[in-house]
């Protein structure tokens, strides 16, 4: 292990920090900040990230186009966002530092890797002249590291190494050096190296690197302090880290467990299967007309959809919340469909259950709406017992007596789950209209409506199995802040920072978007104003009007970029200033 | 009662007591009273029979018959077919489709089933015509085709569907026509018999939107020169006591006269069992007039079905790393725990 030498420089205590990895696609700055966060998790931090990366692969090296990167923030207190402007961020090349500079708060760490500031690199990013030198950058505390040189020289003796392998191990060069400044053991990626490298000799190449970062950090004396954030105090239990994608796919998993079925196609729900999808952009309209089958067969499964940029194919790895209505009425015909939206990481491993668990109990199609941003950013989540987890009861009528394939159940109108290969129950369903009781085909006025209000009903009648919406801060007061999905962090902590200031404000997430709770309306009801931000030009906002005929505030965003917290906060505080007698 | 001991059905047992809606004439009759004859062939009990559909004209098909049925959307009844098959590979899946159905906007769904062989029976009944939607073109009508949607007539290549097939890594291909009963019942109960995707076109005459498509194989007089019927390991003959065959000459079939020193032995034989799809594609694109049209089966090769494979997987893995279990499942990531005193351990 490294011997370090912690008397020779003070350790300052933060209580959290933000940094930001940067540079080119191919530099494995994902890669970079997920081992940074994980050692931080384990560690007992509070974590949240958020990573930012084009859709092409590989874009040109050196240009803006390609620039990757990834976000973490760490805390020894509950975090809720990734944050706002980072405290640090890695530059690996000129593209990444002209990305990001913008962000980067006034006095922030910057930790550049001066091998690539060559007039080529500079040119591709658009410097007129060279930032290290040109007093861009005095705003700044700049650490400037040769890493690509210190590199080289670290694994000098790794004759079988060609210099394309030995700049790819650069990255854990700046991993090594970012342990050191913040006090974090190498112990974790040392570990993933021997893991995932099989190579014995790329695997030593990157445990020599990551040393060497850390090595240089202790020898130079470009640091004048180290940090140390100390753990959170998180509730007890077993943690890991999860994006909102795995935890969305331990749900799907877990749930076809907990039913006792497998997991499949949309398909095989017909055949009793657990079915889901899971798709986003062009892909989701692609799949609506199938959507709209399996709800008017009344067959349950779900559907999710990772919302990013549109339209069309749009911005393929950007975050948007920009599908709500499509959801709700990109169907043809009268066509409701139970929606839930998780708000957080670990929320999509409940929402996940929660959706199949809705699905079986009505016979419907459910959806799932996710985002870019809460697929890819992380959280710790507090592993549950799986045997403490809900049964989903799923019924396959076998009775012959009184079986009709539309025969609706008292309570919540579902039809009967009735799957081939049971004997006496041989139905027909399909797209066409149908009778009631018999579901054959049917285009009888009477038939039609009837069946049109009992899906509806059936839908809205879910309202009965789901909670009441909960809300942060005062049950009435001047200012409501309504959101759903992946804004519930900037949210809730930039309502916490407006209700420190003393300000009349309470916040309150939806995670049921279709059937809304029951209290929803007299929750919304309680205060004098309602602001809703979106990633999207208002969507929750007309469904709010046209629901319950408020006046809404719409605090639309389509940046490709989440809300950050000081975005809400100085919304609230405008909002609420208006409302004041000058 | 088990199941042993069951009365055989009938092709009663398979008739649903829903009125059966086609346009009087029309060859969907035919089909659908050789399909609810054959299956009582099949010994499968009803409720392992699931029929599967798109839209169209011959989509109507499973709410005809008393078993599990679904009338899907179009073009798409391979795919629903496929999970349904996956959930439940014990279910004999039926999916009936038409040129339009099959070949236009499910022309992506099919090739994929059949190139993965999924133990599912496929008929598609190819009239060359939309008929639901009142006598547009299809992707089988003929080439200058005039109908409502090609009034100076098409200017489309029709896709030729057993080629399709073949080119698609198809298992199991055979052709029909729908007065043909007796030999329809037999290729259906041959595609019904064979593990893997069975692909059958059955000709089907649209009397109202385009009556007489095959008239060359159904006019009693006009069939003796045009129909060839395939039998596995015997020469292809056709005509007026079968007073002619086909031969190759290179790569090239040609139509021979029997007699004057040309005989059977000189013939190609069929071999509906040849590992290379070559010589059924051969004859598949054997059509009218420059050719005579042959039905039966033109492959029936046993491979690994999908479901076999998947299912080996399965096995496979199981043994290998036992049943999953939830709880390792959550834990599989870098872990560390919170303790009730200091926050952290
Ligand atoms: S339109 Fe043609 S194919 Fe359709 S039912 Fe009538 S005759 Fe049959």
């Amino acid at each position: 292990m490294i011997e370090t030498k912690p008397q020779e420089l003070a350790f300052e205590e933060l209580d959290s920090v933000i940094i930001r990895f940067s540079g080119d696609s191919g530099d494995g700055m994902q890669l970079t900040g997920t081992q940074f966060t994980n050692t931080s998790a384990v560690l007992g931090n509070d974590i949240s990230t958020f990573p930012d990366f084009p859709a092409e692969i590989r874009a040109p090296a050196g240009t803006l186009a390609g620039v990757s990167g990834f976000q973490v923030n760490l805390a020894n207190s509950d975090v809720f966002t990734p944050g706002d402007a980072p405290n640090v961020l890695v530059a690996m090349n000129p593209a990444a530092l002209a990305a990001n500079l913008a962000d980067l708060e006034p006095g922030g760490i910057l930790i550049l890797n001066t091998d690539a500031f060559q007039a080529k690199n500079l040119k591709k990013a658009h410097f007129e002249g060279n930032p290290l030198e040109d007093g861009t950058l005095s705003k700044y505390n700049v650490i400037s590291v040769p890493i690509s040189t210190l590199n080289k020289a670290a694994l000098a003796d790794l004759t079988e190494l060609s210099n394309k392998e030995v700049e790819r191990t650069k990255n854990f060069f700046a991993l090594g050096l970012t342990y050191f400044m913040y006090d974090r053991p190498l112990d974790t990626t040392l570990q993933w190296i021997s893991h995932k490298f099989k190579n014995p000799v790329i695997a030593e190449a990157n445990t020599r690197a990551l040393k060497a970062g850390w090595n240089y950090g202790d020898t130079t004396e470009a640091f004048q302090h180290r940090y140390r954030i100390r753990p959170a105090q998180l509730p007890p239990g077993t943690y890991r880290k999860v994006t909102g994608n795995e935890a969305l796919s331990l749900g799907l998993v877990t749930a076809a467990r907990l039913a006792g079925k497998p997991l499949f196609l949309i398909g095989a729900a017909f055949g009793g299967a657990m079915a889901a999808t899971a798709s986003s952009g062009p892909g989701l309209e692609l799949k609506m007309e199938a959507i709209n089958l399996a709800l008017v067969l009344e067959l349950p499964m779900v559907i999710i959809d990772v919302q990013r940029g549109g339209p069309s194919t749009g911005l393929p790895t950007k975050t948007e919340q920009s599908d709500l209505l499509m959801a709700y009425f990109g169907r043809n015909g009268e066509s409701p469909i139970p929606i839930l939206a998780p708000c957080t990481p670990s929320d999509c491993f409940t929402m996940a259950l929660e959706a199949f668990r809705l699905a079986v109990r009505s016979m419907t199609p459910v959806f799932v709406l996710s985002d870019g941003y809460l697929g890819n950013s992380s959280e710790p989540w507090k592993i549950p017992e799986a045997s403490s987890l809900p049964r989903i009861v799923v019924k396959h009528p076998t009775e012959r007596e009184g079986f009709q394939p539309y025969r609706r159940e008292e309570e919540t109108l579902a039809r009967p789950w009735a799957i081939p290969g049971t004997p006496g129950l041989e139905h027909r369903i399909g797209g066409l209209g149908k009778a009631p009781l018999t579901g054959n085909v049917s285009y009888k006025p009477e038939d039609h409506l009837k069946m049109v209000t009992d899906r509806a009903e059936k839908v809205a009648r879910l309202a009965d199995a789901i909670e009441d919406q909960p809300v942060f801060g005062p049950s009435s007061g001047d200012l409501l802040v309504v959101g759903w999905g992946s804004t519930f962090g900037a949210i809730r902590t930039a309502v916490q920072q407006a209700q420190a200031a003393g300000l009349s404000v309470a916040s309150t997430h939806i995670r049921y978007l279709n059937p809304f709770p029951h209290n929803l309306e007299g929750v919304l009801r309680s205060y004098k104003k309602i602001l809703v931000p979106e990633m999207n030009m208002g969507q929750l906002a007309f469904l709010l009007r046209g629901r319950f005929g408020l006046d809404i505030i719409s605090y639309p965003k389509v940046l490709g970029r989440p809300f950050t917290i000081g975005e809400i906060r100085t919304r609230i505080h405008e909002i609420l200033a208006q409302g004041r007698k000058p | 009662m088990t199941e042993a001991t069951l009365p055989k059905l009938t092709k009663k047992d398979f008739e649903s007591n829903q009125e059966v809606r086609w346009c009087p004439g029309c060859g969907d009759y035919s089909i659908l009273a050789q399909m609810q004859k054959t299956l009582p062939e099949l010994g499968i009990p009803r409720e392992k029979i699931v029929f599967i559909s798109g839209i169209g004209c011959s989509s109507r098909f499973p709410y005809y018959m008393e078993t599990y049925g679904m009338h899907s959307i179009h073009g798409r009844a391979p795919t629903v077919a496929t999970g349904l098959k996956l959930a439940n590979p014990e279910l004999s899946v039926w999916v009936i489709t038409g040129d339009g159905d099959g070949l236009s906007i499910g022309g992506n769904h099919l090739i994929h089933i059949l190139r993965r062989n999924m133990d599912v029976n496929i008929v598609l009944f190819n009239n060359q015509i939309y008929g639901l939607t009142k006598g547009q073109y299809s992707p089988t009508s003929r080439l200058g085709h005039k109908t409502k949607s090609s009034p100076l007539g098409t200017i489309d290549q029709p896709l030729n569907p057993l080629s399709v097939a073949l080119a698609a890594e198809a298992t199991f291909v055979a052709r029909s026509i729908d007065v043909e009963t007796r030999h329809l019942s037999e290729v259906l109960l041959r595609a019904a018999q064979h593990r893997g995707t069975s692909f059958v076109e059955v000709f089907q005459n649209c009397n109202i939107f385009n009556d007489g498509a095959w008239r060359h194989l159904t006019d009693p007089e006009q069939k003796k020169q045009n129909l060839l019927r395939l039998e596995h390991g015997k020469p292809l003959v056709f005509g007026p006591d079968n007073s002619k065959g086909i031969r190759l000459n290179g790569l090239t079939p040609e139509v021979v006269e029997l007699g004057n020193g040309v005989s059977e032995s000189d013939l190609l034989v069929h071999d509906e069992s040849r590992p290379d799809a070559s010589a059924a594609y051969l004859l598949t694109r054997m059509t009218y007039p420059a050719y005579p049209v042959p039905i039966g089966v033109f492959r029936c090769l046993e491979t690994l079905t999908y479901e076999d494979a998947l299912t080996g997987q399965l096995k496979q893995a199981l043994q290998e790393r036992g049943v999953g279990d939830l709880d390792k499942l959550f834990r599989s990531a870098d872990l560390w725990t919170v303790s009730e005193s200091n926050g952290k351990s």
